[in-house]
């Protein structure tokens, strides 16, 4: 024992090993299990390692030869597709999430049956992205239900072939992500509203303020950290973007490759056991995540001043030379 | 208070809700109508579906059910038996975990907490992808490979389930309580076991459904680790009906195979909706 733990001892009982304790299992299965899986990966990423029938190649150094590999051939427009796929689900969703949050915390016009209403629109977040895909499949398929129902109705005359035309496949994927995370930006918005101070609201409408003025005015910038805390979210989790692609075009991004995401990407270089490439593509996946938590960790760490961390510290330097 | 508003906005703010109860109308229509179909087309046999949808139900339900079940293709209950350890694992072993290291850096002052602190958040949103190569190729190393541990192990370091707990510790859980318990001689663990896990217990039954429903939905690291039939969930049978040879498949079985995939947890919300939509909204973080 070092001699200031042993002074600090006579104060007090330390109760510091067990803190170490109890974040023991947290950072050691962390470690095996995500940190090491993660340092190999990277190493791989600059090897040329794949396996060709069943002989395994390499692993051979081959620096960043993979990245180049990837940047030239598939990558970027596996990214496209993702962005742009996020972005189809994304907007609507904020949007009507924004006008619903802004109706239901409307202390002037009260709606009924919120309870119901929070109950249904969060709903379809807990369905398995997989089954419902498959589900979304099996409806819009040629001859089903919804073809069936628009011919009864006489608005077409010819069955859509949903499932081989470019946008309404990339519609579809869109629709399917608004409709499982609309609720839940719903849910997380309302929550900020409310924590509107309402004082201000009273002070607005005394000074004359009507309802336009007041959210793009008060309520906008007060639920910046939460607004910026979902649009991030909601991109780290496009990124990840895969079950509803995938199930939805049986993994081949059909027609012509347009649903085709990183993540779908990623998975037939890991099917196909080519260790090199699936490497690189997690690296590169993890290079842009890395970028997009930082920002989360900074609106989760800024404490009540509004404030992040490195304004504080900023600040601080800035009185200190004052 | 209620009605000196609403005389103030009279008609305008009678046409305003008028159309804010369409759109809520639109958008709970498009979020029941699907499932609507999907229940329909259950109880109805492959060649009623194949002639055109009815918005009625058919009588071909048990049937289908049958059909699923004895399908020895798509091995559906040891599929759910599976689905089941692995959700149930995971959500016992992230929220039991999770929380205790939320109690060790919000009850213990050491060196590094700060620093273990930091670094579960900046890994917080970190997509588990992204070491997906390196996890198949540790888990084949380490025989565990086409095992269902390997789906739920990992889950002990669950950093979202952990910022919740300390949250709700901050909170909640004042520590007097654990003072008190120490005079009274109490150990550290038994302290956590006994007294601390009681008073977070809503947060713990949040975080579990959460934990179970994230589980119970995965699909990209299972479909990568298991590979016998008999170790299967759910998610992976989808996947396996998705790329089957589709003109030659029983409709009626597509879509009770669906419905039961979801069936599960859309009980489990009903009867806990409140209680989840709350969570939702108090834990702010989900992913």
């Amino acid at each position: 024992m070092t001699p200031r733990a042993l002074k600090s001892k006579k104060h007090s009982i330390s109760y510091a090993k067990w803190g170490y304790r109890f974040i023991a299992p947290f950072f050691l299965v962390f470690a095996v299990f995500q940190l090491i899986p993660l340092l190999s990966t990277i190493y791989y990423s600059f090897f040329e390692f794949y396996r060709s029938g069943l002989k395994e190649i390499g692993p051979n150094f081959v620096g960043l030869e993979n990245y180049r590999q990837l940047f030239a051939t598939d990558l970027p427009k596996y990214m496209g597709n993702t962005v742009l796929l996020w972005i189809i689900g994304f907007v609507p969703q904020i949007v009507i999430s924004l006008l619903l949050a802004a109706w239901f915390t409307d202390m002037r016009i009260r709606m009924r049956a919120q309870g119901f209403f929070k109950t249904v629109i969060y709903l379809p977040n807990l369905i398995m992205a997989s089954a419902f895909a498959m589900l979304f499949f099996a409806l819009f398929s040629d001859n089903g239900p919804i073809n069936s129902l628009m011919l009864t109705f006489g608005w077409i005359s010819q069955p859509i072939r949903y499932l081989s035309n470019v946008w309404t496949v990339r519609s579809m994927v869109g629709l399917m992500n608004f409709l499982m995370w609309f609720g839940n930006t719903t849910i997380l918005l309302m929550a900020a509203v409310m924590g509107v101070d309402t004082g201000l609201y009273e002070a607005a409408e005394i000074d004359g303020c009507n309802s336009h003025q007041m959210f793009w005015k008060i309520t906008m910038p007060l639920i910046r950290p939460i607004l910026i805390y979902v649009i991030i979210t909601s991109m780290i989790g496009g990124l990840q973007m895969f079950d509803v692609p995938q199930i939805l075009t049986n993994g081949k991004g059909s027609p012509d490759r347009v649903a085709t995401t990183i993540i779908m990407y990623l998975n037939n270089h890991m099917f196909s056991k080519n260790y090199g490439m699936a490497g690189a593509v997690s690296v590169v996946l993890f290079v842009i995540s890395a970028v997009l938590c930082l920002v989360v960790f900074s609106v989760l760490t800024r404490e009540d001043d509004g404030l992040t961390r490195a304004q504080r510290k900023e600040l601080k330097k800035k009185g200190g030379k004052a | 208070m209620k009605t000196h508003h609403n005389a103030r906005g009279g008609k305008a703010s009678g046409v305003r809700l008028f159309f804010r109860y369409i759109l809520m109308a639109i958008l709970c229509f498009l979020c029941l109508f699907f499932f609507y179909i999907l229940i329909i087309n259950a109880t109805h046999s492959h060649f009623e579906i194949q002639r055109g949808f009815s918005f009625l139900p058919g009588s071909s339900f048990l049937m289908n059910l049958n059909n699923v079940l004895n399908d020895a293709n798509i091995p559906v209950l040891s599929g759910i038996r599976n689905s089941l350890i692995v959700s149930g694992m995971s959500a016992l072993l992230s929220v039991y975990f999770s929380a205790l290291t939320a109690y060790g850096i919000y009850a213990y002052n050491f060196k590094f907490k700060k620093a273990a602190f930091t670094i579960i958040m900046l890994i917080m949103m970190m997509p588990t992808q992204v070491s997906a190569m390196g996890f198949v190729r540790l888990i084949t190393a380490i025989g565990l490979k086409d095992t269902l541990v390997a789906l739920f192990l990992p889950s002990i370091a669950a950093p979202i389930v952990f910022f919740f707990m300390k949250q709700y510790m901050e909170s909640n859980l004042p520590m007097e309580i654990v003072e008190a318990a120490r005079i009274d001689g109490c150990g550290e663990f038994y302290t956590f076991n006994r007294i601390v896990l009681p008073i977070i217990k809503p947060a713990l039954a949040v975080q579990a459904i959460f934990g179970f429903v994230t589980a119970w939905n995965n699909y990209f690291l299972p479909a990568l680790v298991i590979d016998s039939a008999n170790k299967k969930t759910i998610p992976i049978l989808i996947a396996q009906l998705r790329s089957a040879d589709f003109l030659k498949f029983d409709m009626g079985k597509v879509y009770m195979m669906v419905l039961l995939a979801i069936l599960p947890v859309v009980i489990v919300y009903l009867l806990l909706s409140k209680f989840i939509v709350r969570g939702v909204a108090l834990g702010g973080v989900k992913q």
